[in-house]
């Protein structure tokens, strides 16, 4: 009798709650419908909503901060001079922790809650991937400012993610600018490769390098690695010494570059050194010492020092307003505000798809890390700026064009 | 035959709160953010109900979960990606690898104590980690692109199954075997119990849960990293189940709910939010030094509510 009870009980919330539940869905049905009404007319109205999905917190942080910084004073220029078609632009920032997951979590949040009209994907490409389909499904044209792997844009089976572009060049024109810069600014023949094992980034360097070196008549007479974390790299060191090569090209990250230099200097090897943009930090000169980066080039994508008028500009408006250098993330996430910019003014409205065209049309778009054009694959084809420290400064040497 | 009712309530209750979501999701009332903070949550209960087999039930201090959920997302991601297998049967094959991997590393390790445990247990995870990010294969420090595949139906079984399964487990023969090392190793010896079999029963388990999880995970968020699998991973599993209570299954539950609600709340305040959510850590700490929960579970205290009530 009590069973019989219980299970009458059971079924009749069961039953009740269904019946809630379905309720509630036709109204919600109403409800989203109203809203998306709602919001759809305030976009046609006055603000350009810009969503930045950003590492402000874990590892990564400093990168995705100074494109957050960058962006911001974008944005507060844009408004100033009288927003996008006269409407402000509003910069939404979201933390995802240098997450995947939670950078996946950031975009959905983006396009379902706040509605944004376009995104500024993370810094590092794994998390942009992460917000790929996201941006895809939503259509929401989303760029990032740092991403540079290759399947960034483009997928395994070479489809074109649509709606995801970047501002910055790929891993392997770095690699192909520095053999050019080798072998036609420092007459380099022989040269060696010393490549951190466990990012990507260096290794996707050293590979295009190589290739590079090779095609320009010179050879590789060592090829060594080493892995992020380590801080004894002598051994390895005297093994390339020995070899007696005329350049040495050490794609990595600033942290281990830094004491790879000083080591290297102290084991007496003399041929310059060169690197990428993993080593433009105020760390590698504290780490290496301003003596021992004498004669070591790094490849970036823009220098504070370009004599250029519009980069002195940006310089100073950057220095006015958070009173330090812009590094080459501010000027990216800078950019990346202006790239979307120009993209919203020419489709003319905010809607995705539109913009999504606009982007992929882009051509000469001048900006301040470079002049471009946007190619099939979604990348911007663009020149990059060699820098030669001197007495631990960094001084423009030359821009290298594609 | 009371037991058993509870039992069977409690699993109509999970089904109607399953299919009231999965109309209000049909019915666009939960959009995509509610949806995926609701995955992400299914996934984060799942790693710590199965911690908790380890750590709240059997005693033993394990901070290698993450390497586990390593195993079973690049497992079931190779089955799904690479071999063109449907999910159920890459979550099958996820959880089965990673339950093996919970063998290999148990037998061996599980004859250690204590803090002794706990470092082992970290090598381990580490050692999976820098396995994937050497193998070329599964995409090395790039990771792996994944098409997402799982959805509320799935992390929702996923959830069910293991607390089902690790519920039950706790509460037979086998489960008070693990109670009793978790108490007094020596006593529970001495009594005969085989404690290296539990030990590595709870642990294969707890590895087995988790691997589902991953490969959940690795479906629900298009590239897996072997960074996203580093000691920090582990140690945020670790907070889910010692803020619930060490020993209390509804404990981690709620922690889990908790912590991923807090965390997806604040996402909107970067600057603050790490800030925060240590405050929330630390003062729940200081206010519930045993967690949430304790050791009591919280169908123990509608039964005591009960009991009030039938004395009046």
């Amino acid at each position: 009798m009590a069973e019989k009870k219980t299970l009458k009980r059971f079924a009749s919330l069961f039953l009740a709650s269904t019946l809630i539940a379905g309720a509630l869905a036709a109204c919600s049905n109403e409800g989203t419908t109203k809203e998306s009404g709602g919001s759809s007319s305030s976009e046609s109205s006055d603000v350009i909503k810009i969503g930045a999905n950003l590492e402000l917190s874990g590892p990564v942080a400093s990168y995705g901060s100074s494109i957050g910084d960058g962006a911001e004073l974008a944005v507060e220029e844009i408004n100033a001079a009288g927003g996008i078609d006269g409407k402000q632009v509003e910069l939404v920032k979201v933390d995802n922790k240098s997450d995947n997951a939670e950078a996946t979590n950031a975009a959905i949040k983006l396009a379902t809650q706040d509605k944004v009209t376009a995104m500024i994907a993370p810094a590092t490409s794994g998390n942009v991937i992460a917000t790929a389909q996201i941006a895809n499904q939503n259509k929401i044209p989303t760029v990032t400012a740092s991403g540079t792997a290759p399947n960034v844009t483009e997928n395994a089976d070479g489809t074109i993610n649509d709606y995801v572009f970047r501002t910055c060049f790929i891993d392997p024109f770095q690699g192909v600018v520095a053999a050019n810069f080798a072998t036609s600014e420092l007459g380099a023949k022989n040269v060696a490769i010393y490549a951190d094992n466990a990012s990507d980034y260096a290794k996707g360097l050293a590979a295009s390098f190589k290739e590079q070196i090779e095609a320009n008549g010179g050879t590789v007479v060592a090829e060594e690695a080493y892995v992020a974390d380590d801080t004894d790299f002598k051994s390895t060191l005297t093994r390339i010494k020995s070899a007696n090569p005329d350049f040495v090209f050490i794609p990595g990250y600033y942290e281990e570059v830094g004491l790879i230099v000083k080591q290297a200097r102290e084991l007496g090897i003399e041929a310059p050194l060169m690197g990428a943009d993993g080593w433009d930090s105020p760390t590698l000169v504290e780490l290496a010492g301003a003596e021992a980066l004498n004669n070591t080039f790094i490849t970036n994508h823009y220098s504070s020092q370009d004599p250029d008028e519009t980069i002195q500009g940006f310089v100073d408006a950057f220095e006015a307003k958070f009173s330090e250098a812009p590094n080459a993330f501010h000027a990216l996430g800078y950019d990346t505000v202006y790239y979307l910019k120009d993209a919203i003014e020419r489709a003319g409205s905010t809607d995705g798809e539109a913009i999504q065209k606009a982007l992929a049309e882009t051509k000469d778009l001048s900006l301040i890390t470079g002049t471009f054009s946007v190619d099939e694959k979604h990348n911007p084809v663009k020149s990059a700026t060699v820098l030669e420290y001197v007495d631990g400064n960094q001084e423009f040497n030359s821009k290298v064009n594609p | 035959m009371k037991k058993s009712k509870v039992f069977w309530g409690l699993c109509l209750l999970a089904i109607i709160f399953y299919a009231v979501v999965q109309v209000m999701i049909s019915g666009g009332i939960l959009d995509m953010y509610y949806q995926s903070i609701l995955i992400q949550m299914c996934i984060n209960i799942m790693l710590a109900v199965s911690l908790h087999i380890i750590i709240g039930i059997t005693g033993q201090f394990s901070i290698g979960h993450a390497g586990f959920m390593a195993v079973g997302a690049y497992f079931s991601a190779i089955a799904t990606m690479k071999l063109g297998l449907p999910f159920p049967v890459a979550i099958l094959i996820g959880a089965i690898v990673a339950a093996l991997a919970g063998l290999l590393v148990g037998i061996p390790s599980l004859r250690l104590k204590g803090d002794y445990l706990a470092i082992a247990t970290l090598g381990f995870a580490e050692i999976i980690r820098i396995i994937f990010l050497n193998v070329d294969y599964v995409g090395g420090a790039a990771g792996m692109v994944i098409t997402n595949l799982s959805n509320w139906t799935y992390a929702f079984m996923g959830v069910f199954v293991t607390i089902l399964v690790i519920a039950n487990f706790t509460n037979s023969r086998h489960g008070r075997g693990c109670i009793s090392i978790r108490e007094d190793e020596i006593a529970a010896d001495a009594m005969g119990i085989n404690t290296t079999y539990y030990k590595v029963v709870a642990f294969t388990i707890g590895s087995f849960f988790a691997g589902v999880a991953g490969a959940i995970y690795a479906h629900n968020f298009f590239i897996i990293q072997p960074t996203t699998f580093g000691f920090l991973k582990s140690f945020d599993i670790l907070i889910y189940v010692v803020l619930g209570g060490l020993g209390s299954l509804s404990g981690s539950v709620i922690a889990a709910i908790f912590l991923t609600v807090v965390s997806a709340y604040l996402s909107g305040y970067p600057e603050e939010r790490m800030i925060i959510y240590s405050l929330v850590l630390i003062i729940v700490m200081l206010y519930r030094p045993t967690g949430l929960l304790g050791t009591k579970e919280i169908t123990s205290l509608f039964k005591f509510g009960k009991r009030g009530g039938s004395k009046v």
